[in-house]
């Protein structure tokens, strides 16, 4: 459970062109890499890479993280809504670990 | 001690010769700030207003992880039984409600004074039969914050009785006892200099209100014990273990004396 939970806020229901503001937070402990333990050994590298975005199958949002990103990544962004649909958030980190969360998005 | 005081004695401007007598009382025998006056402030009051908002907005506080994963857990069966907590509790939001508003509370049939992870652990393993979570472990980390969470907004409400009067009396000695290398009492820093910086951090009253909480030099959830534990460490005095009877009577002693104070949990904290 190493990835283990994920939430997005978000609108469920919006006009069609509003500015619809998504928010994003993974749990994750983002291991820099840069660290040793306490016999001097270096640990290794355990972060988030990646996280991606679609809506209705087209994405919409995609992002590259490094060591610099603290652990619990908070990522906020805004898309136009253009029609109902579902967004599909993927995160996956070093280990080649997922963690997807999907949201219904209603287009009045 | 002084701030302190000084909300006492106007909380108690109205009760005339009587408050009077006690207030005397209170300032002799060092009592806590808030009995029968207002509730102290909550260590949230000291946060910048950015980390308020930070802390208030479910979509932004990072502690929600959390509540989301003790949630899960409540749903899940485990242990010998086969039983979720959901199995014997049904929704949280009704049966959890106010719960951990009157924790640290004694459990009438051993007289074991149980705080909430104490609590929990002990529906792992006498109704669940599983075994118990290790203290600090991100699962038990979770439910106690989910509980807590279902209490968002109550005023914490534990009262002392004859079955927790000794431990409370145990953590009130403890709250007022110099301590450490430094040969300061948690009273020095959370009574007398509440609202003053100690290196890039505001002392706050030491209110346990949004415990577990998120503390940014941790990186992650914490609990109160491990907050204590760090203030322990502070003054180079004794830590003493997560769930120890110590921290257990001074959590307890915490709570009566954040009589009211609203439940936050998670809270963000420095
Ligand atoms: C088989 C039924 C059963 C299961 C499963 C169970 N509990 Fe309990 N729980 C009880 C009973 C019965 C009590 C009443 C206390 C007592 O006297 O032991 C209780 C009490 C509690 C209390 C204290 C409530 C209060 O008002 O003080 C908490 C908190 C709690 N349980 C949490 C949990 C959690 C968390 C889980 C899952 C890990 C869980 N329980 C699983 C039966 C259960
Ligand atoms: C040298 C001063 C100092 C002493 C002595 C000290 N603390 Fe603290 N304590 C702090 C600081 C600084 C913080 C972090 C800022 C704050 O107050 O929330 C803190 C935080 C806390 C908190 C968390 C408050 C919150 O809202 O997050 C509690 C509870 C607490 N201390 C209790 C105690 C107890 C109990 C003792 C005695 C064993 C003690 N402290 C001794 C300085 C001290």
């Amino acid at each position: 459970m190493a990835l283990a939970t994920a939430r997005v806020s978000m609108p469920k229901e919006v006009g069609k062109g509003d500015i619809v503001e998504i928010k994003t937070l993974i749990r994750h402990r983002m291991e820099t890499g840069y660290r040793v333990d306490s016999v001097g050994k270096k640990i290794a590298r355990h972060i988030v890479k990646l996280l991606t975005v679609t809506y209705d199958g087209e994405e919409i949002f995609r992002m590259d993280f490094t060591q610099g990103v603290a652990a619990n990544p908070f990522v906020a962004f805004t898309t136009v809504a253009t029609q109902t649909g579902e967004l599909v958030f993927v995160w996956v980190d070093d280990k080649g670990e997922e963690v997807r969360v999907v949201k219904e998005l209603t287009v009045a | 001690m002084s701030v302190a005081m000084k909300q006492t004695v106007s909380g108690r401007a109205s009760h005339s010769a009587l408050a009077a007598f006690f207030c005397v009382a209170a300032v002799v025998a060092a009592g806590p700030a808030s009995a029968g006056g207002e509730p102290l402030p909550s260590g949230t009051s000291f946060l910048t207003q950015s980390l308020q908002a930070q802390q208030s907005d479910e979509a932004t506080n990072p502690g929600m992880l959390w509540i989301s994963e003790g949630a899960l857990i409540w749903q899940t069966p485990d242990g010998a039984s086969g039983a979720s907590c959901a199995t014997c509790h049904g929704d949280a939001g009704t049966s959890m409600k106010g719960v951990a508003a009157s924790y640290p509370k004694v459990y009438g049939k051993t007289g074991e004074l149980l705080n909430l992870e104490k609590r929990i652990n002990l529906c792992r393993t006498s109704q669940q039969n599983a075994e118990p979570y290790a203290y600090e472990s991100d699962p038990l980390l979770a439910l106690t914050a989910f509980i807590a969470r279902q209490s968002l907004g109550q005023p914490i409400n534990v009262q002392i009785d004859d079955a927790s009067r000794a431990f409370y009396e145990r953590g009130k000695a403890m709250f007022y006892r110099r301590q450490g290398q430094l040969n300061l009492s948690c009273a020095q820093c959370h009574e007398a200099l509440a609202g003053k910086q100690l290196r890039g951090d505001t002392i706050s009253y030491g209110v346990g209100n949004g415990y577990p909480a998120y503390r940014l030099e941790w990186q992650t959830l914490g609990s109160l014990h491990r907050r204590l534990r760090s203030c322990s460490y502070g003054v180079r005095a004794r830590r003493f273990e997560f769930g120890s009877p110590e921290y257990l009577s001074l959590e307890l002693f915490l709570a009566v004396r954040a009589q009211g104070v609203p439940v936050e949990t998670p809270a963000i904290r420095r």
